[in-house]
């Protein structure tokens, strides 16, 4: 296998409407196992991916924002939000999930993975990658 | 260059899937390596031999299968997609006990770790998606 890549995985898309969140984080778990620099963006409505309290009890299909809180498991550590996309919806960080990983070289202290940014951070973040899945 | 290419919608609704093909035709044209075309989400539908558009329609499905002959190319379908859609090769076929199967010559259905090691392993992974 090559050298360590910079893998990003762009979700630009609500939650439940359409299949492509809950793929993507399935895409997210698998590719974990690979050991490569992983990263997570969420820009446009796939910043509805990470809201507080989804409840899918009237849709009756599978609820799986509880997922998100495990991605500190598996090593993520990089989730970035744009910052115009929770404002123009009217959303603040206090509305997201708290996602956070364990730093081993602290004792474990519990550390936040969510970094809001603005587009031209996000911009330069996205150049930086060596491959950008979007879903 | 070394592409890897994913796939992430049907065909014909959306238009992911032709232009998917055209880039891939354009690239080994040019001389360069398609690595591995990897099918997500409805993607996995372009990977039925099943589909039989009209005449003066392209048959999407068929136009993968003959550029994967042509140029030994890996046609990858990812599995959880395909069980959730119904694509189904033999092996699906016996181990989820259905009474027939519909993969495309020239498909294979795999797991995701197939999409990240193509973007590990090519130069360049492009995405055609909605």
């Amino acid at each position: 296998m090559s050298d360590v890549k910079k893998f990003c995985y762009l979700n630009r898309k609500a939650p439940y409407g359409t299949v492509y969140a809950w793929e993507s984080l399935e895409v997210v778990l698998i590719g974990a196992a690979f050991d490569q620099d992983c990263s997570l963006v969420f820009a446009d409505d796939g910043v509805y991916q990470l809201m507080k309290g989804s409840d899918t009890t009237g849709l009756g299909i599978k609820n799986f924002s509880p997922t998100y809180s495990a991605l500190g498991d598996y090593d993520i550590k990089k989730i970035y939000v744009e910052k115009e996309s929770l404002e123009e919806r009217g959303l603040s960080l206090d509305d997201l999930q708290h996602l956070v990983w364990e730093d081993e070289d602290e004792d474990y202290a519990e550390k936040d993975s969510i970094m809001v940014v603005t587009k031209d951070e996000l911009a330069q973040i996205l150049e930086e990658q060596d491959v950008v899945l979007s879903f | 260059m070394k592409f890897a290419i994913q796939v992430n919608e049907g065909p014909y609704t959306h238009e992911a899937s032709v232009s998917a093909l055209n880039f891939v035709k354009a690239a080994l044209e040019a001389g360069h390596e398609i690595f591995r075309v990897f099918f997500y989400h409805d993607g996995v539908n372009n990977g039925t031999r099943y589909t039989s558009p009209p005449q003066d329609d392209i048959n999407i499905a068929n136009t993968w299968s003959a550029l994967a002959k042509e140029h030994n190319m890996d046609l990858v379908v990812c599995v959880a997609a395909a069980q959730r859609r119904g694509i189904v090769d033999q092996g699906e076929q016996e181990r989820n006990g259905k009474d027939g199967n519909n993969i495309a010559d020239g498909f294979r259905i795999s797991g995701l770790g197939q999409l990240i090691e193509a973007g590990i392993e090519a130069d360049r992974t492009v995405v055609f998606g909605d």
